[in-house]
């Protein structure tokens, strides 16, 4: 047998008797920080492949919603934190080493992109509006300099959205003291995930059919990548350390096993691939709205799951509570 | 970078807890809340069993992932040692540090917010003395130094015993260690 107990109290608030330090608010933003990384690519992609016919909502208007959902999803963050005046402290430093401080940076780099982007397109996308920028000389120009730089304005979008889908995903994969997140597969997952909310947001959003239907392909192309990263995740976790082992456990059976494979993997990815499929055969059209509702679900839930799993993986377990098991265990 | 280690004798320590006492003494550490903690750990099979007592705190490691997972640079190593310290003004309270320690040894300040951990009480070892727990400890089974000075107490005792580290494995080269 192996037992650790406290001889002294220790009651250190979010840390016993499991770590606990980040709820939904982290999770909302990573959401949110994925979904924004989306819009901003597939807006970009659009506009770069001209698609202006073929969809309208995806190429003239969608990039409105980038900073919307980013600014919500800053708002949660900065939620979360526990010193909140001192928030400003995040851009008196850069740390090369931390994904954390590339995060903050890029969030800050992407609001002016992210505000070319709406700028280029606004006349097309939303013809009420720009009137009210066009009124002053210099929103004119602005106007009018950004539409002549339309395409590479949007070829600019598309790496800084991915770099804001991709490091959501790096900074939880950075901590080696957690072992269920210490998978370099988190990355592209975060990643796909976010551009696959982003395409399912069109889909459920657009009024063009074909535009629907172009979208409901693409992100059923997504969700079969995600499928296989998650695959992939498992299967590194499975193949793992004594440590990752432990942590794989916690989505195998107990409370969170059924969160997971029902609620992320079903819920979220399955029954949307399913309900896709029978969609751009034109089946199941009066549902159409449910597959890309899932799909947003799915997506929160993949944040939620892995932000409540992966604290709590840990290097350094004890009992810190009676436990009926430890008589057991005198026989082992 | 000047090592600073903490060598703890599990062969005569008996858990009395005055090491944390000590601590929340010294630091004036609010209720509730801990730097350091006893720990007993207990091996083998009935009735071959052995106890092990251990006081355990921050490793203040050599690479330390709460240093480098910082994204303000409020965790940081003290003048050049390996003593891991968080500026309270340079700390936004993101708890980024907390996951990132594979030791758990870090807490929030509440109500202040910023995060929190053993010092190694460096406003005494700037003075040449030793840490609070270690001072106090009644049966002299804690000890502290340089492990760069080979003349050392520290270094003394780990050449001379047995020793281990908690978690060797995570890479983050700790510096408490235990003779068993």
């Amino acid at each position: 047998m192996k037992e650790e107990l406290f001889v002294t109290a220790r009651s250190n608030a979010l840390i016993d008797p499991g770590l606990h330090i980040w709820t939904w608010e982290v999770a909302m933003y990573l959401f949110l920080g994925g979904l924004t990384a989306g819009i901003m690519v597939f807006a970009a992609i659009m506009t770069v492949l001209r698609k202006d016919e073929e969809a309208p909502f995806a190429t003239t208007k969608l990039a409105l919603l980038a900073p919307i959902a980013l600014s919500l999803g800053m708002t949660t963050l900065f939620l979360d934190l526990e010193h909140k005046l001192f928030v400003f402290r995040f851009y008196t430093a850069f740390q090369l080493l931390s994904p954390m401080s590339w995060g903050a940076w890029i969030l800050i780099v992407i609001y002016p992109v992210s505000i070319l982007q709406i700028l280029s397109t606004l006349r097309a996308g939303y013809p009420q509006a720009s009137p009210y920028v066009d009124r002053f000389a210099i929103g004119k120009w602005l106007l009018d300099w950004c539409e002549a730089y339309r395409r590479p304005v949007a070829m600019v979008a598309i790496p800084f959205g991915i770099a804001l889908g991709i490091y959501t995903g790096i900074l939880l994969s950075a901590f080696s003291a957690r072992p269920f997140w210490n998978s370099g597969v988190l990355g592209p997952l975060f990643l796909v995930s976010g551009l696959s909310t982003a395409a399912a947001l069109v889909a459920l959003v657009a009024r063009n059919h074909s535009e629907k239907v172009l979208f409901t392909r693409i992100d059923l192309a997504l969700i079969g990548a995600e499928l296989a990263l998650v695959a992939l995740f498992i299967i590194n976790l499975a193949s793992g350390t004594e440590q990752q082992l432990l942590a794989l456990e916690s989505i195998m059976s107990g409370p969170y096993a059924l969160v997971f494979w029902i609620l992320f993997v079903g819920v979220g990815l399955l029954i949307p691939l399913l309900l896709e499929l029978l969609e751009i055969r034109g089946l199941a059209r009066r549902v159409a709205i449910i597959a890309p509702v899932l799909v947003l679900l799915g997506g929160y839930v993949l944040r939620q799951v892995m932000i409540d799993i992966g604290q709590e993986s840990t290097w350094t377990r004890y009992d810190t509570q009676y436990n009926a098991e430890l008589q057991d265990r005198l026989h082992d | 970078m000047t090592r600073f280690a903490m060598v703890i004798d599990t062969k005569t320590c008996i858990g009395c807890g005055d090491c944390v006492v000590a601590c929340k003494t010294e630091n004036k550490v609010p209720d509730g809340l801990n730097r350091d903690w006893v720990v007993e750990a207990t091996q083998g099979k009935y009735p071959q069993l052995t106890t092990e007592f251990r006081s355990e705190r921050c490793n203040h490691c050599s690479n330390a992932t709460c240093v480098t997972l910082c994204p303000t640079g409020a965790s940081h190593y003290w003048k050049g040692t390996n003593i891991v310290l968080v500026d309270p003004d340079m700390c936004t309270g993101c708890k980024a540090c907390i996951a990132a320690c594979p030791y758990d040894a870090r807490l929030v300040m509440h109500p202040d917010g910023y995060v929190d951990k053993c010092t190694f009480c460096h406003h005494r070892v700037e003075e040449g003395l030793d840490p609070a727990c270690v001072s106090s400890c009644p049966t002299r089974c804690m000890h502290f130094g340089s492990i760069d000075d080979p003349g050392s107490e520290v270094s003394r005792l780990l050449k001379t015993r047995k020793n281990k580290v908690l978690n060797p494995e995570t890479g983050n080269e700790p510096n408490v260690y235990y003779l068993i």
